[in-house]
């Protein structure tokens, strides 16, 4: 069963899904964070007893996170297939995945960062309101800097659960390894190359956890004694 | 140069169990360069009224004028940048914990547009000014509460303010800490002429700084006026039982290890003490146990305490064999007390 695997052209296969997925992954999260960082910003302050309160704004954002979020990720894909083709020009593939994806990340997104926003501590933005801090500063300077380190393990979690969308975007003809994985080990019953591909999606998820994990806690400065100071 | 004045002034919070009515016409004359007590039990409204004194909560009724003019005739920029006259020190410190002490420091000079570099040469001096120039690369983890409460310190005066609140800033804190980081607001309100507005429950801090002090009940000021007056003439029931909490706090604290003083201290050395109207503002005796982590036994007190001044003589008798005698004795002499001998004692 892993003759089919040594084959050079299955090789050249594999690595360009891996291409594919990375690509996928990562462009749709960063897609994803450029439109749900501000939204969640956004979620954090109009909320009542927020920085800015504005009850409309909140609810409004609020309804379309949680309509998005509760459809199942295949559906959305399926629904958005229109929109895709419109932006993309096509359908199918990896970059019209892109387009599901970053929709599917961004309210996601929003209720992630939300949430690490929420987190800062009361008293450290009173002290900031209480120096004739603005809402933009402190934001920018108070919300976003002490939440950071919640923010980056919050960003390892949305790369893994958009990796494994991209994978479940492969059952309809969505590119990379989920695709191959459903290709070869559900149509064709070649269970080596099923194998090899969620091995391959394990260890990338494992890699972005790794990484993102070292950063943030690189980053913090709120553990006594090492990596803190200077 | 800075009066708070606070008239009529009322707080009624909504909430779902219906409304809480934090203060109660509270009218208040905080003049320039006093350091203003505030007391009462913990939900007396005192971090509400302190919070009205900058705006951070808006009145429902009544105002507060700094300086003259009503913050409420401010736009929300305005009130802005007049905050920035008003410093504000806590509890908990609310230092930010992912940046440095500098950068915390340099953080409202930042608001207030200062160049990196000027606000870097400030948060040097203000650094110095609070000891801690050696911690200057250092996170807020790293920091005691007594070190972060000297940060927050620093980052108040860094906007060069001429009024100070603070609420509740020795809570958290221990005696020995709590009395130097007074002494720390005492010095900064008689070198820069601050303002300062000191919110506690504890009547020994007001004992030990504060020149007047309004006590707060149920969110209605029962009595204000001198420290002296007060302490000498309570008028109220709660400021009677403020007192009565706080009686002989600064001459019978405990020893360190909470044993009795008197029986473990062995015979040495006793001493006359003699407090005038120079003496210091403060529990001197007490201080003075808490910094060298040493008992002395009281044979003899007879003093009158006056606003936190002490006036009459003490007769002390040291440890035998102390081995800090001659720095407690300098300690007290630098308080402004006459030490001398006790030959009646001997
Ligand atoms: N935002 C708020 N919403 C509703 N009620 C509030 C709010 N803030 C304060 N209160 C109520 O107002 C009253 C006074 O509270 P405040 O925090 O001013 O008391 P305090 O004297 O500072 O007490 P403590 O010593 O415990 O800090 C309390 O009954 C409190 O529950
Ligand atoms: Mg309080």
């Amino acid at each position: 069963m892993f003759e089919e695997l040594m084959k050079p052209q299955t090789i050249d296969m594999i690595l360009k899904g891996i291409r594919e997925t990375l690509y996928m992954t990562l462009f749709s999260t960063l897609l994803g964070y450029v439109f749900g960082l501000p939204m969640g910003v956004l979620l954090t302050i109009s909320d009542e007893g927020g920085l800015w309160p504005h009850k409309l704004l909140y609810k409004v954002l609020d309804v379309i996170v949680n309509i998005v979020r509760s459809i199942p990720f295949l559906i959305l894909l399926i629904v958005l297939i229109p929109f895709t083709r419109f932006v993309t020009g096509k359908g199918y593939g990896p970059t019209a995945t892109v387009v599901s994806l970053t929709v599917a990340a961004i309210p996601f997104i929003a209720r992630v960062v939300e949430s690490s926003l929420k987190e800062v501590d009361a008293g450290v933005i009173e002290a900031a309101k209480s120096m004739g801090a603005g809402t933009f500063r402190i934001v920018w300077k108070v919300l976003l800097v002490e939440a950071r380190t919640s923010l980056i393990v919050n960003a390892t979690i949305v790369v893994g659960t958009i990796l494994g969308y991209s994978a479940m975007a492969g059952t309809v003809g969505g590119g990379g390894l989920g695709d191959i994985a459903v290709r070869y080990g559900y149509y064709r019953y070649e269970v080596g190359i099923m194998i090899v591909t969620v091995v391959l999606l394990v260890l990338l998820v494992q890699i972005f956890q790794t990484i993102g994990m070292l950063i943030a806690r690189r980053l913090d400065r709120r553990r006594t004694g090492t990596g803190a100071a200077e | 140069m800075s009066d708070i004045i606070v008239e009529n002034l009322s707080k009624t919070f909504l909430s779902k169990d219906g409304t809480v009515e934090a203060l109660k016409n509270v009218n208040l004359e905080i003049h320039s360069g006093d350091i203003y007590g505030i007391i009462g039990m913990s939900g007396a409204g005192k971090s509400t009224l302190v919070r009205c004194l900058n705006y951070l909560e808006v009145p429902t009724e009544g105002r507060v004028l700094i300086d003259g003019k009503p913050l409420s005739s401010f736009s929300e920029k305005e009130l802005r940048a007049e905050r920035q006259s008003i410093g504000m020190i806590f509890q908990h410190f609310n230092l930010l914990m992912q940046k440095s002490v500098e950068a915390n420091v340099c953080f409202p000079m930042q608001i207030k547009g200062k160049s990196r570099a000027d606000a870097r040469k400030r948060a040097a001096e203000l650094l110095e000014l609070v000891g801690l120039s050696e911690k200057r690369k250092s996170y807020p983890a790293q920091l005691s509460g007594g070190q972060k409460q000297r940060v927050a310190i620093a980052r108040a005066l860094a906007m060069d303010p001429k009024i100070l609140l603070c609420d509740e800033a020795t809570s958290a804190l221990d005696p020995q800490t709590t009395v130097q980081i007074l002494e720390l607001l005492k010095e900064i309100n008689q070198k820069y002429g601050i303002t300062i507005v000191i919110i506690t429950h504890q009547m020994s801090v007001v004992r030990a700084i504060c020149s007047h002090v309004a006590i707060l009940k149920d969110g209605e000021v029962a009595e204000t006026g001198l420290v002296s007056d007060i302490f000498a003439h309570p008028k109220t029931q709660v400021a009677k039982e403020l007192l009565r909490n706080d009686v002989g706090n600064d001459v019978q604290m405990k020893a360190p290890d909470g044993a009795k003083t008197k029986d473990k201290i062995q015979h040495g050395e006793i001493i006359r003490i003699v407090f005038s109207e120079n003496s210091a503002f403060e529990p001197v005796i007490a201080n003075m146990m808490l910094t060298f982590q040493e008992p002395v036994n009281i044979l003899k007190a007879d003093t009158k305490n006056v606003g936190g001044v002490a006036k009459g003589e003490m007769i002390l008798q040291f440890r035998k064999h102390s081995q800090k005698k001659e720095e407690m004795k300098q300690y007290l002499l630098d308080r402004g007390l006459a030490v001398g001998e006790a030959p009646e004692y001997v």
